[in-house]
């Protein structure tokens, strides 16, 4: 369930934000997350879900280490 | 009058109006001139013959038309067997409402498509429907075979190489986004597929397979060709071509571009030393731009690896991960899903 | 550095204690699939899938309800692709689509404003399906409606919570190691969500992203969490502990907790939302679908999902439950249990 993929957001409008999806632009309402231009967010039936943070590889990294220490 | 009503297909004086109007005009040939109930034509050895029916909504959409694909399908059918495309038939199934000015933007695009693809419009007719300004379009196609010519999925071997002549899903993106809230730039690939296949038989490419991708996507294309030729064939995830504008539409909506249809382009098995050859034939072309490699003809030591039945006529993908997924025709309808 | 390699070689040579993992998010076992991941795993690591697509667990009573407003003159039903297939008691919304009924399909739930504004004598619907992700955008549009005074928009929700499902699988004595948390629904609820019953039940909850790579990551993770309680989360880029305070607080905002009704695991307490009475006006129905009636008795879909039975062994299987004619939610979706086990068998 919950088809939902990352893009970059490039208007801002009251209520909703134009999200750019490698060329596809989706008009998504903003009312659950405060979303700048230039911000990556998760879109899910047009909507914004989270702002995607950017280091999510050095925290897996870490995690992993962690699960293998405690393991 | 402005759209089609019911007394376009009484038969009578406002159906020849509007045959003159709009069909003569554009389809203009010396057969078509005789205006006689059947076209008597020159005929060939062996004979290919196709039919087809065109019933996509939008009737217009980003990089064509109905009428354009119409003609595409027709062409590209004869020339998957070898053929070459001389005359087809055209129905037109008009629903009242439908605007003469949209008809006429139709039939001018089909007549350019059938000049690019150099095939006649020998005959043709119309019917009027009751209906909300719909159109659809049946045709049938007729093509010559040239003696000795066998192209069959029967033809392929273990060891030969897989082609296809460019980027997966264009055309059914194309529709979807038309009919959803995703703006896109993303054209359909609608195209006769003459020069390619006209020059990789010129050139004597000794192609043993050849396909176009249209309905059902690649893998259902490839599935078919597994299956009627009893051999199996293992695809490349990594090396399928896909825009990434086309590539994204499908994340967002959880479709698969291995099921989205083309109407513009073909997959090709030949042995591995015609490959580069056939590369570089698809990449002269307009609308081969993007051709490349996408898998191979399992031969028996990696069937005996993969411990899969010899022959069996299936469709493997290496994903990018380094797994193996077994591939199916396409189930269902290839809906968008969100949930 | 346990790059895709490592996590590939340690995956498919495990042979430690069985491992047998359900994934509860109907796009996890779509990528699945499509990664052909399960061909990378040991035989000791068994990957079964949950409760976890929306339209699946959809009761037949739901999609009649839908297709009778869907062919009321006046009412047109406004819902995503995925539910078009899905078969009532007689036809899908897609057959009655067929047949004049009138039916719309979109991408964004939003869309029905647009719809609404443009015809407004005429009713829509919006068949309210989903799990948390989907919820807040409901949420959203209520929120929208309120504010655009519209008034001829109405929801019929199905909408259900997942921590409910997993606990009533659990509380059946599911025989399961591990869970792939819905990194979606996550994204909502927070990984925190999943604590509670990671505790009570003694199990691990890997939270999961939807790339390939990302499901390897969390399935790695897993076998070195095998007998821990405990939620770690694989997906840090859009998951965190609480996730998202304003979706949550929209959700409770409109909807209020109810009994749902899942196709073949029958009525689970508390594992639904409905929009709170307040909002009544904008219910099309959704409160008398808390019953499935139309279950049938025989189907055993409870027990597979719960891994004590083969789908081969349920007496309804390949006989009158069918893809064409599915009786539980295995047998719904592409990639249920049943489903797979028609194709391949």
């Amino acid at each position: 369930m919950c088809v939902a993929y990352p893009g970059t957001v490039i208007k801002v409008q009251p209520h909703t934000a134009t999200v750019d999806f490698s060329g596809n632009r989706v008009e998504a309402r903003t009312g659950l997350v405060d979303v700048a231009v230039g911000d990556r967010v998760l879109v899910h039936a047009g909507c914004i879900l989270q702002k995607v943070s950017e280091n999510e590889a050095a925290e897996l990294e870490a995690l992993m280490e962690e699960v293998k220490a405690d393991a | 009058m402005e759209k089609i009503e019911m007394i376009h297909g009484s038969g009578g004086q406002a159906t020849s109006d509007l045959i003159n109007e709009v069909f003569a005009k554009e389809f203009w040939n010396g057969y078509l001139a005789q205006m006689n109930d059947s076209s008597v034509v020159a005929g060939g050895a062996e004979l290919a013959l196709t039919t087809d029916s065109f019933v996509v909504k939008p009737l217009f959409f980003k990089g064509g038309d109905i009428g354009r694909m119409s003609v595409a399908g027709t062409v590209n059918d004869l020339l998957m067997r070898g053929a070459v495309p001389e005359y087809m038939t055209v129905g037109f199934i008009m629903e009242e409402g439908l605007p003469i000015s949209d008809l006429k933007k139709i039939v001018h695009s089909m007549a350019k498509t059938a000049e690019e693809a150099g095939i006649l419009i020998v005959a043709g007719d119309t019917k009027v429907v009751e209906g909300h300004g719909g159109l659809y379009i049946n045709t049938t196609g007729v093509g010559f075979v040239p003696v000795g010519m066998e192209i069959s999925p029967a033809q392929i071997e273990k060891g030969d190489v897989i082609l296809v002549s460019g980027n997966l899903g264009d055309h059914h993106v194309a529709i979807l986004s038309s009919r959803m809230s995703i703006e896109n730039e993303i054209a359909s690939d609608c195209a006769p597929l003459n020069d390619i296949v006209r020059s990789m038989i010129n050139e004597g490419v000794p192609v043993h397979a050849m396909r176009d991708v249209t309905r059902g996507g690649l893998a259902t294309v490839c599935k078919e060709v597994a299956a009627q030729s009893g051999k199996t064939l293992m695809l490349q995830e990594e090396q399928l071509p896909v825009s990434a504008q086309v590539k994204d539409f499908c994340a967002l909506t959880g479709l698969d571009p291995l099921y989205m249809g083309n109407e513009g382009k073909l997959v090709l098995v030949l042995p591995e030393e015609a490959a580069e050859k056939a590369l570089s034939i698809m990449k002269a072309s307009h609308y081969g731009e993007d051709a490349c490699r996408i898998g191979h003809v399992l031969r028996f030591e990696e069937e005996e690896e993969m411990q899969i039945k010899p022959d069996g006529g299936e469709l493997f993908l290496k994903t990018a991960i380094g797994g193996t997924r077994r591939l199916s025709v396409l189930q269902g309808e290839g809906l968008p899903r969100i949930c | 550095m346990t790059d895709l390699a490592e996590m590939r070689r340690f995956l498919s040579q495990y042979d430690g204690p069985k491992m047998r993992i359900m994934e509860i998010c109907g796009s996890h076992t779509a990528s699945i699939a499509k990664n052909g991941i399960k061909e990378i795993l040991s035989p000791a690591i068994q990957l079964i899938s949950g409760p976890g697509c929306p339209v699946c667990v959809t009761p037949t009573a739901y999609v009649d309800r839908a297709i009778a407003l869907a062919k009321r003159p006046d009412t047109c039903l406004v819902t995503f692709g995925d539910l078009l297939r899905v078969p009532g008691s007689s036809e899908s919304l897609s057959a009655a689509k067929g047949m004049g009924a009138s039916v719309e399909m979109v991408y964004a739930p939003a869309d029905v404003v647009t719809f609404a504004k443009k015809e407004p004598d005429k009713q829509f619907v919006f068949a309210a399906i989903g799990f948390e992700t989907t919820i807040p955008v409901y949420a959203l549009l209520m929120e929208e409606l309120l504010r655009e005074e519209i008034t001829n928009v109405k929801l019929l929700t199905a909408c259900k919570t997942m921590p409910g499902a997993v606990s009533f699988l659990l509380e059946n004595g599911a025989d399961l190691q591990g869970f792939l948390a819905p990194g979606h629904v996550c994204t909502v609820t927070g990984s925190d969500a999943f604590a509670p019953l990671a505790k009570k039940y003694g199990i691990p909850f890997a939270v999961a992203g939807f790339e390939g790579e990302e499901l390897l990551a969390a399935l790695y993770g897993l076998l070195h969490m095998q007998g821990k309680g405990m939620v770690k989360n694989f997906y840090p880029s859009v998951v965190t502990a609480e996730g998202n305070p304003k979706a949550k607080e929209l959700i409770e905002r409109f909807f209020e907790p109810s009994d749902a009704a899942w196709r073949g695991l029958g009525i689970i307490p508390g594992s639904g939302l409905c929009l709170r009475a307040a909002y009544a006006s904008f219910d099309a129905g959704s409160r008398d679908l808390t019953e499935d009636n139309q279950q049938n008795q025989a189907c055993r879909c409870g027990q597979v999902l719960t891994g004590k039975l083969a789908p081969t062994d349920c007496p309804l299987f390949g006989k009158v439950c069918t893809p064409l004619t599915p009786q539980g939610a295995c047998m719904v979706s592409e990639e249920g249990s049943c489903h797979t086990a028609m194709r391949y068998q």
